[in-house]
This record gives C-alpha cells, sequence and structure tokens, in this order.
C-alpha cells in the first residue's frame, strides 16, 4: 500500500507537484498519464526518495519514505526514466552488482537467472552492456527493479524504446507482475495504460486531473460521440442523406478513399447510437458501408479537454478522502463541462454545495 | 560499502585509468629513485619528498570520475534508491581509490628492496615515509571525491582538483613571500607539504596523523551531504 499525501514539490518559483494526493493499494496496477513535463517523474523520485518534497508525506506499507528511507527503498524496485546502467559491465556483473547493492538474502544464482528469463535477457546474459540494443538495456532496466523481489515496482515509462513486439511483451510482464506485486508506471501513451492497468492517474503542470479506470477515462472522454464512416456512393447524396438523422450535431467530409467511397466524420450528441438507423439509410440507397467506428481520442486531444483552462477547478481538500472526492468531483465537472452541460453523465458531488472558489 | 569498492575496483581495472595513474606513478617513482640513488644517497626520505607533486596531480585523475560519472549517466538514481546508506556508497569509492593508490605504492617496496643490496635500508624511516604519503593521499582523495560529486564533467573535476593541487603546492612558498606572521602561521598549519615533510623526516606526531585523518573525514562527509542534498532541498 502506498499512501501520497499532499506532495508538494517547487523548484524556486516553479511548482512542480501542486498538492498531489492518492493511494495506490496492495497488487494494483497503477498508470501514471501525464504529458511531458507533467510531473510524473517527480513523483516517482519522491516516492523511491531520489529526491525530496517541499511538503507533503509518502507512506509505503506504512513506513515514511522521509523517517524510513531504508524501510521504504527495500520495497521498493525502481526503473527510472533512463534505466541507470553501468555501460561497462556485462548483463552478468551488473545484475550481481544490483543484487549486493540491495543486500538481497535469496539464493543469488537462482534468483537472477529467473529474473533473466522473466525479462528475456538471458541470451544477453554475457554480454557488455554498452554493446546492446536500446530494447535490451531497457529490459536490463526492468530486471535490475525486479532484482530482490521488491513488493512495490515503480517503472517510469518502462516501453520507451522498445519495437511493437517488445512493447507486447513487456505489456504481458508487467500484468504477470502485477499479480504479485504493487505496480507505478508512467507514460504519455493512453492505450498504453490502456492496456495494463487497472486504475490510471492524469496528472498534468502538477495536478492530478483525474483518477478513474482507463475504460471509464476513455469512455468518459473519448470516443462515443463521434464516428468515422466510410461509404461507396456518391459524396453529395450521403450528405444529404446523413443530414436528416437525428441527434447528429455536425459532420464533415474528410475527403475520397480508396477510389470510390468517401469518409465522413460523425459528431452525435453524447449517448446517441446512430450506427443502426445510419447503416439502415445507406442501405435503402444501395450505398454500402465500407468503414464504421467509433474515434478514440488521442491522448493529446483528452488532455486539451482535461486541462481546458476555462473550466472551473475546486480547491483540493487536506484529507485523502475529501481530497479523492475532490478528483473525482474534478473529472466529473470536467466531463460535463466537456459535454457543454447537456446531459449529466457524472455526478457532480458539489454541484449541491455550489462551487467553492475557482482559480483562473 | 562492499558491491560498490567491488563495482570501483571493477571499473579502474577495466578502463585504461587505474593502468595509467599507476605507469605514470612508476615511472616518476623509478625516474627519482634512479636519479637520487645515482648521486649515492640511500636514504628514502629525498624520493618521498620528489613524490609529493606527483601525488598531488595524479590523485584528481584517480577521483575525476567516482561520483560525476553517476551524476552523468543516471546511476546515481541508483545509488540513492538502493537499500543502502549514503556513507557506505561514499566510502566504497573512497576505499576503492585509496587502493589503487595503495597498489601504486607498491613501487616505493621495489626500490627499498633495490636499495637492500647496497646498504641498510632504514625500514622505520621507510614506514614513516609510506605512511605519511598514505595519509596524504587519504586527505587528497577525499578532496577530489568531494569534487566529483559536485559536477557531471570528468573535466570540470580534474581540473578543479588540479587547481587544488595547484594551490595547496604552491601556498607554502606564496605564503613566505607575503611575509605576513599571522598568514604564515597559518599557512604553516594547514601546509599539506609541511605536515607530509614531517613525516619524510620519519617524524611521526599525533597532529599530523590527525590532521590527515580529520581532513579526509571531513571532505567525506560533505560528499554524503552534497549527495544527501537531493534528499532535502
Amino acid at each position: 500500500m502506498i499512501e501520497v499525501n499532499n506532495l508538494v514539490k517547487k523548484y524556486g518559483a516553479h511548482t512542480a507537484l501542486n498538492n498531489v494526493s492518492f493511494k495506490v493499494n496492495d497488487g494494483e496496477i497503477l498508470g501514471f498519464l501525464g504529458p511531458n513535463g507533467a510531473g510524473k517523474s517527480t513523483t516517482m523520485n519522491i516516492i523511491t526518495g531520489y529526491l525530496s518534497a517541499t511538503s507533503g508525506s509518502v507512506t509505503v506499507s506504512g513506513y515514511d519514505i522521509f523517517n524510513d528511507p531504508l524501510e521504504v527503498k527495500r520495497r521498493i524496485g525502481f526503473l527510472p526514466e533512463q534505466p541507470p546502467l553501468y555501460t561497462d559491465m556485462t548483463v552478468k556483473e551488473y545484475l550481481n552488482f544490483i543484487y549486493e547493492m540491495k543486500k538481497v538474502r535469496l539464493p543469488r544464482e537462482a534468483h537472477i537467472k529467473e529474473i533473466c528469463r522473466l525479462v528475456k535477457i538471458d541470451d544477453v546474459y554475457k554480454r557488455l552492456i554498452k554493446n546492446l540494443s536500446k530494447g535490451y538495456r531497457q529490459r536490463v532496466g526492468i530486471a535490475q527493479a525486479l532484482v530482490g523481489n521488491p513488493e512495490v515496482l515503480i517503472l517510469d515509462e518502462p516501453t520507451v524504446g522498445l519495437d511493437p513486439k517488445q512493447i507486447i511483451d513487456i505489456r504481458t510482464l508487467i500484468r504477470h507482475l502485477g499479480k504479485t506485486h504493487t505496480v507505478i508506471l508512467s507514460s504519455h501513451i493512453l492505450s498504453e495504460v490502456q492496456a495494463s492497468c487497472e486504475r490510471v492517474i492524469v496528472i498534468n503542470r502538477g495536478e492530478i486531473i483525474a483518477d478513474d479506470t482507463p475504460d471509464n477515462l476513455a469512455k468518459n472522454l473519448s470516443g462515443d460521440n463521434s464516428l468515422t464512416v466510410r461509404v461507396m456512393g456518391p459524396k453529395d447524396e450521403i450528405e444529404q442523406v446523413i443530414s436528416t438523422i437525428d441527434g447528429i450535431m455536425n459532420f464533415e467530409c474528410l475527403g475520397m478513399r480508396e477510389g470510390d467511397s468517401y469518409e465522413f466524420k460523425i459528431e452525435t450528441r453524447p449517448h446517441m447510437d446512430i450506427r443502426r438507423e445510419l447503416s439502415e439509410k445507406m442501405m435503402e440507397n444501395s450505398w454500402s458501408i465500407i468503414l464504421m467506428k467509433y474515434n478514440e481520442l488521442s491522448l493529446e486531444e483528452i488532455f486539451l479537454q482535461l486541462t481546458d483552462s476555462r473550466r472551473p477547478k475546486i480547491k483540493q481538500k487536506k484529507d485523502t478522502e475529501s481530497n479523492a472526492a475532490a478528483v473525482r468531483a474534478k473529472a466529473a465537472q470536467t466531463v460535463n463541462s466537456m459535454l457543454g452541460n447537456r446531459g449529466k453523465l457524472v455526478d457532480d458531488p458539489d454541484e449541491k454545495k455550489g462551487r467553492r472558489g475557482s482559480k483562473k | 560499502m562492499g558491491a560498490v569498492y567491488k563495482k570501483e575496483m571493477r571499473s579502474y581495472f577495466t578502463s585504461p585509468l587505474a593502468y595509467s595513474v599507476l605507469g605514470i606513478f612508476y615511472f616518476f617513482c623509478g625516474m627519482f629513485f634512479t636519479l637520487i640513488f645515482s648521486y649515492g644517497y640511500t636514504t628514502p626520505t629525498l624520493m618521498f619528498n620528489q613524490m609529493f607533486i606527483i601525488v598531488l596531480f595524479i590523485i584528481p585523475i584517480l577521483t575525476m570520475r567516482l561520483l560525476s560519472e553517476d551524476k552523468r549517466q543516471k546511476t546515481d538514481q541508483l545509488l540513492l534508491t538502493a537499500p543502502t546508506r549514503l556513507s557506505g556508497v561514499v566510502m566504497g569509492k573512497f576505499f576503492a581509490a585509496v587502493t589503487v593508490f595503495a597498489m601504486a605504492m607498491i613501487m616505493f617496496l621495489i626500490t627499498q628492496a633495490v636499495t637492500s643490496f647496497f646498504a641498510t635500508v632504514d625500514w622505520i624511516l621507510f614506514i614513516s615515509n609510506a605512511l605519511g604519503m598514505l595519509l596524504l593521499a587519504g586527505a587528497l582523495i577525499a578532496i577530489g571525491l568531494f569534487i566529483s560529486s559536485l559536477t557531471e564533467s570528468q573535466l570540470v573535476a580534474a581540473v578543479v582538483g588540479f587547481a587544488v593541487s595547484l594551490l595547496l603546492y604552491m601556498m607554502d612558498s606564496l605564503a613566505a613571500s607575503l611575509n605576513i606572521n599571522i598568514i604564515t602561521k597559518l599557512v604553516s598549519w594547514i601546509s599539506f607539504y609541511e605536515r607530509y615533510s614531517s613525516f619524510t623526516q620519519g617524524t611521526l606526531s599525533y597532529a599530523d596523523i590527525i590532521f590527515f585523518g580529520s581532513v579526509a573525514a571531513f571532505f567525506l562527509f560533505l560528499t554524503v551531504r552534497v549527495l544527501d542534498k537531493k534528499r532535502w532541498a
């Protein structure tokens, strides 16, 4: 169990983290999502005891990182943004060094072999790290975090620089590790977090702006009111028919595709499913729909929506419990304001009490 | 501490660094010994006196990358988040450098072995000399380690280290030329050369031993503080 309370980190006048609080339960896989410079790495560095916080506290399994750093560090395996590798060592020497450094008690040979098998680096076991490719180095970095089998794994962008197959491998590995470990991983790729995490915290400019399951986040924020349709048929007539469908807010033609069909982007009102009506109408005119899908929002778009500066913010309360409520409320508000307050998607617990002072 | 010590020793000897330091040291040691010996002197004092400047300038090379390289390669993140005390990390690095230097000092044994064929060796005087040099080196290594902890660049660490060495070397003559009583007194108190030369004369005094010991301890302490600063500031 990791508890982060009211973490603030200031670099001079610049505030890197502003009152960040969250809890991670045992065995949970938490994803940290945010653009570069959002404060993901700073938060992770503070949890692992590499950096100090200006104020606030971090406890891991009941031990405070500032008062009992050794107890906390013993429980954490950390992969920093740049894997901390001694490139003039072989993988074998390096992992043995880590083993000694962490004062691990497990049977050395078997433990290191097991880790190498898990992250698939046995074939480079005796090679110098400086001669390894980026993907292998990253995996040696993950292996390093696993040495000593710590309860908590903190992985800062674990799949950066890997090829697609390796990314899938690492995601599988993380999910596998998540069964026995508490994992926090950071990423700026939404699908990455979606693939491996049970819970996502979105962080921007040092503040938590959403805390939810990836599915909810994706559902609430992206997608279900934006469709891409590709229809085989005459452009103008199709447009005319589409415009007659109820529930469409606006649409545009994205141009000709595959020679004889047109692609349209259709935006509907929230939670309006027009797919059936759309396909029936197209069928009536014997135009074929050759593609139809909901548009997933890219992370950039989600951020634009979540961090819209016109959106009123709620001041965070001091204690964690109401803090979590505030975060939920914040996310709810964001979603609602995004939907232009036409129909409430998420209940806003603070709505009844009236909004407390809004920043900006 | 053990893990870091072993790692540093490995890295000294898998790079050309330790070999060049040892090579340079052996070369000058051999040269001074041959010259002094050819004039018919068998006392180690002269040779150890000459080696003072070599020690001053070889130690920054030995210490320049100890911590700066960790900073540059971000491996300090590993050292600082591992469940070990920072003092252990610093001491591991310190003793690795001291060990390499002690290996360099083996050369003196050889010179004494050669001397023993032609004259009786004053082993007590030799041990006093060697002890003095080891203490001097310990203090300089601690200073070098401290400088290395302040920068990401080996080069900067080496240059600043050389500047400090140069200052230590010229301090006595500068103070003498100033001819102000209080400054001369102060400088002779902190002068590395004066402290060291009393060892080379065969005078073992607690004051000198404690002086070098506390300089080393002080700078090792500062180094730990520098590394620890991240956690507090």
